[in-house]
């Protein structure tokens, strides 16, 4: 019964103080895929990112127009901050642990959200560091602090960390931009894995990577949606001039 | 020329060498001077002080019970009790103000609100302490003796106004380390749903304990070694006080109170208390930094 689209955005514009970051966004974005977001620095596409769960009501001063329905459900004035930010997780760039233990680390959300129940934790933080393909290797120290794993492990951990709330959507900020390439290997690896699941819209600098690991993409420039599409069509037969130049390395 | 040239090189390097030399000379000069005065203190109130623990017995002077100089009673455990337990009412009051006033400033009150706060905090630290006395004396002992009826002069009274005095040191020591927390433990926080108060009590304040913790003790070293605001308040008996609202005295009042007038092995005691006292607080240091770098790992 559900509907195909997960996220359906209309007429989206936003503003930090003078400044317009977005400017009359369309995008649908599908179920159980990943959606990639590529585009040059400061073509807003983080900004966009940060619009579906909210993030950038943290930043003084940003006005949001528009609308971004989330499964019917107009995410700006019908739902609960907290509730939207249950079901649209985040993955920033840099992998980012607190400073406490691993178990700690994938416990804190469902803790956050009233899971006090011992045994429930403890099945939550094995299946998530499972989901997230980091179990094995740190089954035996849990108790230990994240903050001497690798990076590509603390990333993996993060996306334990955000799935162990029961997210629908991940957002993925650029997520393997600090990693070396087996770590990053690694992770597109588990996004392949988690679409089955989840929604999966991730930011990234690298068309490769694009191309490798989404089903669509839309590119960004100044603001502005200038194409979506599927994947392989966008990169093997764009529609626009400005989104041939810039897949083909002319700017950006 | 060229010669010349060698030796005005020459002579402009040894130039600068001798600069260097003179200056780095005065950096040490410099903190000599601080570790000499430490080390004279220490050697001086101990020189003067230990004859007289020796003279009087560590236990009848560090348990006795009874401090008449008169009849030769020099019993400290009034005193020593009298100092902890203003200190540990003092923390009562001030740790929880002040770290959720750190916490207000730094993560939830706007720039705005911000800019007036922490003047006024840092004014807060700049008042003398024999105003802070003044202040006990006219507002918060009527107030006592008011409620209690006991003359107001109290270790209640002596708790509230070391409670407020700490609360510069707490609080801007916990805004620094609260404000050292990186953002992204916040986003992070955040974005998987928790609210303010749960990110703030659940990864910021954990991720900033150490630098609460220093703050802690460094009040607690200005606590106990609060002298002038605790004698306007205190009444000053030294007798072990059996409830909040009795008089006492502290170490410090002790020793500031008779040492005008005092002489002989009386004056030798008024050292040795100050013997305790320095002991007390070396080993409060010691013992919560250690604490602090087991928690802080």
């Amino acid at each position: 019964m559900e509907s195909r689209n997960v996220i359906e955005i209309d007429n989206l514009n936003l503003f930090y103080g003078d400044f317009q970051a977005l400017e009359d966004i369309n995008i649908e974005i599908e179920r159980n895929k990943v959606t990639a977001l590529i585009g040059p620095s400061g073509c807003g596409k983080s900004t966009f990112l940060r619009t579906l769960n909210r993030m950038n009501d943290l930043i003084e001063n940003t006005i949001v127009k528009g609308d971004v329905i989330l499964d019917g459900v107009d995410i700006y004035k019908e739902i609960n901050l907290l509730d939207l930010r249950k079901r649209v997780g985040m993955v920033f760039q840099k992998p980012n642990p607190f400073p406490m233990s691993i178990y700690e680390n994938v416990a804190y959300g469902p803790k956050a959200h009233g899971v006090k129940n011992k045994a429930i934790l403890d099945k939550i933080v094995e299946e998530n560091l499972k989901k997230a393909a980091l179990w094995d290797e740190v089954k035996n120290r849990l108790d230990k602090s994240a903050m001497g794993l690798s990076g590509g492990q603390q990333q993996r951990l993060c996306i334990a960390r955000a799935l162990a709330v029961e997210p629908e959507i991940i957002l993925m900020d650029e997520p393997t931009a600090s990693l070396d390439p087996i770590a990053t290997l690694k992770i597109e690896e588990l996004i392949n894995e988690l679409k089955k699941k989840y929604s999966i819209i991730i930011v990234t600098h690298s068309m490769q990577q694009a191309g490798r690991i989404s089903d669509k993409t839309a590119f960004f420039l100044m603001g502005e949606i200038i194409e979506y599409s599927d994947t392989t069509k966008l990169f093997s037969n764009p529609q626009k001039k400005k989104t041939e130049d810039y897949i083909t390395g002319r700017f950006g | 020329m060229n010669i010349e040239n060698e030796t005005l090189k020459k002579k402009l390097i040894s130039k600068n060498r001798m600069a260097e030399n003179i200056f780095s000379k005065i950096f040490f000069l410099s903190a000599l001077i601080s570790i000499m005065s430490l080390i004279v203190i220490i050697v001086f109130v101990f020189a003067k002080g230990v004859p007289a623990i020796l003279e009087i017995g560590l236990m009848d002077f560090v348990f006795g019970k009874l401090w008449r100089p008169s009849s030769n009673d020099f019993g400290i455990l009034p005193m020593i009790l009298g100092s902890i337990y203003a200190t540990i009412g003092a923390l009562l009051i001030g740790v929880p103000i002040g770290i959720l006033t750190a916490v207000y400033i730094s993560e939830i009150a706007t720039k705005k609100i911000r800019r007036i706060i922490i003047p006024m905090v840092e004014l807060l630290a700049g008042i003398p302490s024999v105003i802070y006395g003044f202040f006990g004396l006219i507002v918060i002992i009527p107030l006592i003796d008011k409620g209690f009826d006991n003359g107001g002069n109290s270790l209640l009274a002596a708790m509230i106004i070391l409670g407020i005095m700490i609360l510069p040191t707490i609080i801007n020591i916990s805004d620094a380390s609260l404000r050292a927390v990186p953002k992204e433990y916040r986003e992070n926080s955040l974005a998987l749903g928790a609210s303010k108060i749960q990110t703030i009590f659940g990864v910021v304040l954990p991720a900033a304990k150490s630098g609460v913790l220093t703050a802690v003790v460094l009040g607690l070293g200005r606590a106990i070694g609060e002298t002038m605001a605790v004698i306007l308040v205190a009444g000053n008996s030294p007798q072990i006080p059996n409830s909040i609202f009795d008089r006492f005295r502290s170490m410090t009042a002790n020793i500031a109170i008779e040492m005008g007038y005092a002489f002989g092995l009386h004056q030798e005691a008024l050292f040795a208390t100050g013997v305790v006292l320095f002991v007390f607080i070396i080993i409060l240091n010691l013992g919560l930094n250690l604490f602090i770098r087991k928690v802080g790992d």
